[in-house]
């Protein structure tokens, strides 16, 4: 068995034993919760989308949004200097951890991972285009507590 | 440290702190007028609000027909709330961030920033809005 199996096998029973003891452990079931949002990452990214989790990205995707908020997926985000290079050095920190951004996905957009391709590919494109969904980067529309960092799937309701 | 310091270090951060100072529509209004040297009038503002300007995006698009109701984001589909000081008390009451969202969503909406005049009479309508 190898470290990665060990690892795994441990946090499965940990899981478990909270789950008897009456806990629930939504972070481990999906493994990506993350760190806590830099304050000003949360107020300034969730004016206008969820604040993604850092993780979801590779860092040197962050950068390119970090240097491009001026043209951010057709909108105009731009901050003042001193901001972005707050959440831009926040984001080379905590971005890029963990199994999710191993790779820089097409145009930086998270929904075009492979990672996350493959966890949708039971959600046809027309779902994702309802009037109560708009498009895939909207979490939140099926993963109701995906601001907090949970996006278990049993917790998954698809809007009509 | 010396005390003749005191005032340059004063006005300085004074410099540095002023955009994020609180505001007031009416006080903001009055900057925006005065900027662009001539009166705002609340019809144009409600025209201006409302028209394509060119590109994919109106005011309206995200903000909603109401700015007594707000609307939703176009393509991300946040909900908005209403612009006008009337239904949303926090709104016009931060000149930075006023001038940020002006700055970016005049970008979106008309691919260019808003003039002042611009600027005084959409504030001038929302501010009859009730």
């Amino acid at each position: 068995m190898g470290v990665h199996m060990l690892s795994r096998f441990y946090k499965f029973t940990f899981a478990v034993a909270l789950t008897l003891m009456g806990f629930s452990a939504p972070a481990w079931a999906e493994g990506d919760k993350g760190p806590p949002l830099l304050a000003v990452y949360q107020q300034e990214c969730s004016s206008c989308h969820m604040a993604y989790p850092p993780q979801f990205l590779p860092k040197a995707s962050w950068q390119r949004v970090m240097r491009g908020l001026d043209k951010h997926y057709g909108s105009d985000a731009s901050l003042d200097a001193a901001t972005v290079q707050q959440i831009d050095h926040w984001l080379q920190t905590q971005g890029g951890q963990g199994k999710r951004a191993r790779e820089e996905p097409p145009q930086d957009r998270i929904t075009r991972s492979a990672w996350f391709e493959r966890k949708h590919r039971e959600v046809s494109a027309p779902t994702f285009k309802r009037a109560s969904i708009k498009s895939a980067a909207n979490c939140v529309a099926c993963h109701r507590d995906a601001a907090q960092g949970d996006f278990e799937e049993d917790r998954v309701r698809i809007p009509k | 440290m010396r005390p003749k310091l005191h005032l340059p270090i004063a006005l300085l951060l004074l410099t540095v702190a002023a955009p994020a100072f609180a505001a007031n529509p009416a006080d903001l209004l009055a900057a925006y007028t005065a900027q662009a040297g001539q009166p705002a009038q609340p019809a144009r503002g409600d025209a201006f609000f409302k028209a394509n300007h060119g590109q994919e995006w109106r005011c309206v698009s995200c903000h909603g027909a109401s700015p007594m109701v707000g609307g939703r984001h176009a393509s991300t589909d946040k909900s908005i709330e209403p612009l006008a000081p009337a239904a949303n008390p926090k709104r016009f009451t931060d000149s930075a961030k006023v001038e940020k969202w002006f700055r970016r969503n005049c970008k979106d909406v008309l691919a260019r920033e808003c003039s002042a005049l611009e600027k005084a009479d959409v504030l001038a309508w929302l501010l009859t809005a009730r």
